[in-house]
């Protein structure tokens, strides 16, 4: 939040009645809780100042402050943040409190500074005795150093900054007195291991200051109960609050006269239509699902803005100097719109954006409500959105997420049980503070919501990977990392290991992103980053979009990514990879259902008419059953497959039933995936696409699939990581490029699976694979849902709706002779262009 | 044995697709590097606990190579341990493999920047051997002829349509020829990076290692 934002969000406009005497009763303490019951006068008195009312949900959270934990789930803009406070600030009002008095927890670094910029200023004014301070990593280590011995009375910090203040011997004496715990965008980290690993942290300071008190600060949520068990000690009930949502937004699709492609993600046709809203409107929001896309719009967008509007670039993946020249541009209502991802969803306010656009289907009606909340921060004037199809199935989509945001029918996957990966971490984190007890330390642990239910066998075989490396061959008897002392209590064998454990705190996954650098700019501000696979396939005179500049790749200098600047005009290589976000299962269910409906007045007539031509030529897909088309095109043959299990289950489908097709000497050749259906080309026909679908077998082929899987050896890496088997940061060095002693995870990978099959790293490996990239589950839901009923159309031709799919991106080849044949090819090449052959 | 032979010092040389040399002509086998105990040496430092099978995983290996080729004679191109300490802690199932190696044939240990010092596991311990036009040892020299030594584990990348190959590799020009790492816990040094970049001429070629191994000029 900003300073505006934090004054503007919590209190209502000058000139609103003022509150009468009887909503304030005088303050006093309640003497069994020993806690306010009503704001000291001097906070009254400056709301008033201040000519603002307090909202009814602020004033909840002040009354039920005694509460162990109480989550309130309040839009953007409806004052969250003061309402978290204020019960500390009534608290600390008296000045008689030691120590620290409240934790606050954000997912941001950015979000922690401007908190402590926006509380001191109220706390200034009051002229209240309060210390605030942040601590994250960019605090400098004096500061850090001092902060555990004197702490000050508010600290605002990440999850990472807490698990790592908890690593202290220390870290007693630092919570000693802790009251309050604020966790804000409490939805945001629950959705990642970051959240995992904060609700074990807070079960930790449970112990070091009993009584604790948690509050959580979310936005909209499909399943608040869910979240708030997270939130409170477990089997600790959690009061939730609602604040009052505000009126419904003014969503609809935004209009355009040439009809959108029909594959593809970029929105490009849509460039003219959506500068016309930005000059009409004061700060739009632009928002698309990838990186990539966000950068090739952005770059569209600048070669037709005639006008030269203001328009800046925002996403994850950009140097953190760029992304804050770009926030601080948009507080000061510089810019007219910004081009960005999901790294802007989070609860940061910048300034007055009255429209925000979705280009791209939004996949989850969850993120698109949250990202329509970015809109007109006033709390009762409707935040207005236009979504944008990228290509005609999106259409489709975008009318169906349209209703579900309507009908306020959010979605939500049931969360799994907590990632032992971050249970392992955690043991090693309370191994750094000092000796523990393994009962303790279990008991402690099964209050965290997500590991309620661990089993005692399973923490012990966590204990011993961290204490043994838990293999199968006793190796390390002489040197373990966690030796029992006769008291029976654990403690690291060698004390050192505690700063090697510090230096490899957290949860994200930032070690495989290579830093891009204009070559020659010594010392210059990065550009941004780039995924190390990205990396690996450029070849010098590539060019690349990045931060909406076209950039020519140089080479790689250490770490780092030298480019030089290209006058041209359009990027070679495409631009790097993103995260491509799986279509909800709610929103496939409710696009099955809209084709049940065979009268599409919602729907724009171009798609309308592709819809029915589909129903005339073929049958469209329906919810329990499963359609397969099957036709020749371009001398191969082809099989659609519209399982609508989302994009990495319908990939996984397609790996699956390549395989089962090369068993049957179908010689299949490659395939290419959506959120809806997969499209699989070959030498040979399929007659009966039935037996190629029967759920036998269809697990253990998985298995086998997946071990020698790229899949599987990124997903180690990332468990490997977190669990504390590799170091992501060695003391006293930096990451070195193409040092001899550093290898490959995937060597560990491949050796664990042949000597220790089931190693503990092994088996998260499996869940995790599963449950991500793999998405088994929504094939096996797929499966379940159809029971067999297959629909078997063969086909001369394309059919309309398999027609997209023949343009789509990300195709894959079976793995084969076709493969070894390219790689001579080139070999070849190579060897007779420097004359060697 | 899915080798590719080359011509090296007036020899025909194969490099095998596991990362050891063959020299058909004089019954002889070099593998470079083996790193053997790397684990046991990571965890008795504090660091990381590894798998600890990479002793018998880089020996199961070495023994499909001798069943294959069966040399007289077996050259360990130094770093053969990763240290002392790791050779006299190395599990009895990894020495017994060895042993059983060992037997029967000549077994020569390069002593490298890893392992100086006397091994005590027998076969006979030196500093460099030289056979014929060839020279054995662990680091490149300045003034190299028909040298062949390990050290750098270098590696390289063979850029595809789309995306990139990378290998460990042999490097092989005129004068030296360099082998990969062949133990199984071993990173690589790509061959544009510096020293191997100067150290090799400019027609260098890089050996990848596939099966058969893929001959591209050195890649820069």
């Amino acid at each position: 939040m900003t300073a505006v934002s934090m004054m503007r969000s919590c209190p209502l406009p000058t000139g609103h009645a003022p509150p009468t005497p009887n909503a304030f009763p005088k303050p006093g303490f309640c003497p069994i809780s020993g806690i306010m019951t009503a704001l000291p006068p001097i906070i009254e008195d400056w709301f008033s100042r201040q000519g603002w009312d307090i909202h009814p949900h602020q004033r909840d959270m002040f009354d039920r402050a005694t509460e162990p934990a109480l989550m309130l789930i309040a839009p953007t803009g409806g004052g969250k943040t003061m309402a978290g406070f204020l019960p500390t600030l009534a608290e600390l009002a008296e000045g008689d409190h030691e120590g620290l008095h409240t934790l606050y927890i954000s997912p941001l670094k950015a979000l922690a500074a401007d908190i402590k910029r926006n509380l001191r200023r109220p706390v200034e004014d009051m002229g209240l005795p309060i210390r605030i301070e942040d601590r994250t990593g960019d605090t400098p280590q004096s500061r850090r150093k001092r902060q555990r011995a004197d702490p000050p009375h508010i600290l605002l910090t990440t999850p990472e900054s807490l698990a790592l203040l908890t690593s202290y011997e220390d870290a007693a004496r630092t919570f000693r007195g802790l009251k309050r715990v604020i966790v804000d965008e409490i939805h945001a980290l629950a959705e990642s291991k970051r959240g995992d690993q904060l609700f074990l942290a807070l079960s930790r300071l449970e112990t070091l200051a009993p009584g604790l008190r948690r509050v959580g600060l979310s936005a909209t949520v499909e399943d608040p109960p869910a979240l708030a068990s997270l939130l409170a000690r477990h089997p600790d009930p959690c009061a939730i609050l609602q604040a009052d949502p505000g009126p419904d937004p003014d969503i609809s699709m935004l209009r355009i006269d040439t009809p959108p492609p029909w594959a593809g993600g970029g929105g490009a046709y849509a460039i003219p239509a959506v500068l016309e809203q930005i000059k009409r409107h004061k700060t739009t929001l632009i928002f698309h699902n990838t990186r990539a896309q966000a950068e090739i719009f952005f770059h569209n967008l600048w070669l037709a803005n005639e006008d030269a509007l203001p328009i800046g670039i925002h996403h994850g993946a950009l140097a953190r100097e760029q992304r804050e020249r770009v926030e601080a541009a948009m507080v000061a209502g510089q810019l007219r719109a910004i081009v960005c991802t999901g790294s802007l969803d989070l609860g940061i306010d910048w300034g007055d954006v009255d429209l925000v656009i979705q280009v791209g289907a939004p996949k989850n009606v969850k993120r698109l409500v949250q990202r329509i909340g970015r809109a007109n921060h006033r709390y009762n004037a409707p935040s207005k959105a236009l979504l944008v199809p990228a290509n005609r199935f999106e259409v489709v989509e975008c009318v169906a997420a349209l209703e579900a945001a309507r009908a306020h029918a959010l979605d939500g996957d049931p969360r799994d049980p907590g990632p032992l990966d971050v249970l392992c971490q955690h043991i090693l984190i309370r191994a750094a503070a000092g000796p523990f007890d393994a009962d303790d330390l279990f008991k402690e642990v099964r209050t965290t919501g997500a590991y309620a239910a661990l089993p005692r066998a399973t923490f012990d075989a966590c204990l011993d990977f961290i204490a043994t490396g838990g293999y199968a061959l006793r190796a390390y008897d002489q040197w373990q990392r966690l030796a029992q002392r006769p008291d029976g209590q654990w403690q690291l064998r060698d004390p050192r290991g505690a700063s090697r454990i510090r230096m490899n705190i957290g949860t994200i996954q930032d070690s495989d992103r290579l830093k891009v650098r204009l070559r020659h700019s010594r010392g210059g501000a990065p550009l941004g980053e780039v995924e190390e696979a990205f990396a690996a396939t450029l070849i010098q005179g590539d060019t690349f979009l990045i931060g909406g500049q076209i950039v020519r790749y140089e080479g790689l200098r250490e770490m780092v990514v030298e480019v030089s600047r290209d006058k041209g005009r359009k990027p070679r290589v495409a631009t790097y990879m993103g995260t491509k976000f799986a279509t909800s299962t709610q929103l496939s269910d409710r696009i099955l259902a809209m084709f049940g409906a065979r009268d599409w007045p919602a729907l724009p007539a171009h798609t309308a008419d592709w819809l029915a031509l589909q129903a005339q030529v073929s049958k469209l897909p329906e919810r329990d059953r499963l359609l397969v088309e099957t036709f020749p095109h371009d001398g191969l043959h082809h099989l659609c497959a519209y399982g609508f299990a989302g994009r990495n289950a319908q990939q996984t489908l397609g790996l699956l039933l390549t395989q089962r097709m090369e068993t049957q000497g179908l010689n299949p050749l490659g395939f290419v995936a959506t959120d809806y259906a997969t499209l699989i080309w070959g030498l040979d026909p399929v007659r009966d696409p039935a037996p190629l679908l029967t759920r036998d077998g269809l697990h253990t082929a998985l298995e086998g699939w997946l071990a020698e899987n790229a899949v599987m050896k990124r997903t180690f890496k990332s468990a490997a990581i977190i669990a504390g088997l590799i170091d992501r940061n060695a003391p006293g060095g930096k990451r070195k490029s193409g040092r001899q002693a550093t290898f490959s995870t995937d060597i560990l990978y491949d050796t664990l699976r042949k000597y220790d099959p089931d190693h503990l790293l092994l088996r998260i490996t499996r869940v995790e694979a599963m449950r991500g990239l793999v998405d088994f589950g929504r094939i096996e839901e797929m499966l379940g849902r159809i029971g067999g009923r297959i629909d078997h159309v063969a086909l001369p031709r394309v059919t309309p709706l398999a027609a997209p799919l023949f343009l789509e991106m990300g195709k894959v080849p079976v793995k084969g002779s076709a493969e070894a044949a390219m790689i001579e090819r080139e070999r070849q090449d190579l060897m007779q262009a420097a004359g060697l052959e | 044995m899915n080798g590719l032979p080359f011509p090296f010092a007036g020899e025909t040389l194969a490099a095998l697709p596991s990362g050891a040399l063959h020299w058909p002509a004089r019954r002889l086998l070099c593998v470079s590097d083996l790193h053997l105990g790397k684990s046991e040496r990571m965890a008795r430092r504090g660091g990381p606990m590894l798998p600890p099978y990479e002793a018998r995983e880089t020996l199961a290996r070495l023994d499909a190579d001798i069943r294959a080729t069966a040399p007289d004679t077996v050259i360990c191109l130094g770093d053969s341990f990763d240290d002392l300490a790791a050779m006299r802690a190395l599990e009895d199932a990894a020495r017994e493999m060895l042993t059983t190696l060992m037997a029967g044939r000549r077994w020569i240990w390069i002593e490298g920047n890893h392992d100086a010092g006397p091994v005590d596991l027998g076969g006979t311990h030196l500093e460099a051997l030289t056979d014929g036009p060839l020279t054995f040892c662990h680091i490149a020299t300045d003034t190299a002829q028909g040298e062949v030594s390990g050290h750098y584990h270098p590696k390289a990348r063979l850029p595809l349509r789309g995306r990139t190959l990378t290998r460990p590799c042999f490097l092989v020009d005129a004068a030296r020829l360099i082998l990969p790492a062949y133990g199984t816990y071993t990173g690589g040094l790509y061959s544009h990076a510096e020293p191997l970049a100067s150290l090799m001429a400019p027609e260098a070629k890089a050996l990848l290692l596939a099966a058969p191994p893929l001959a591209v000029p050195m890649p820069r």
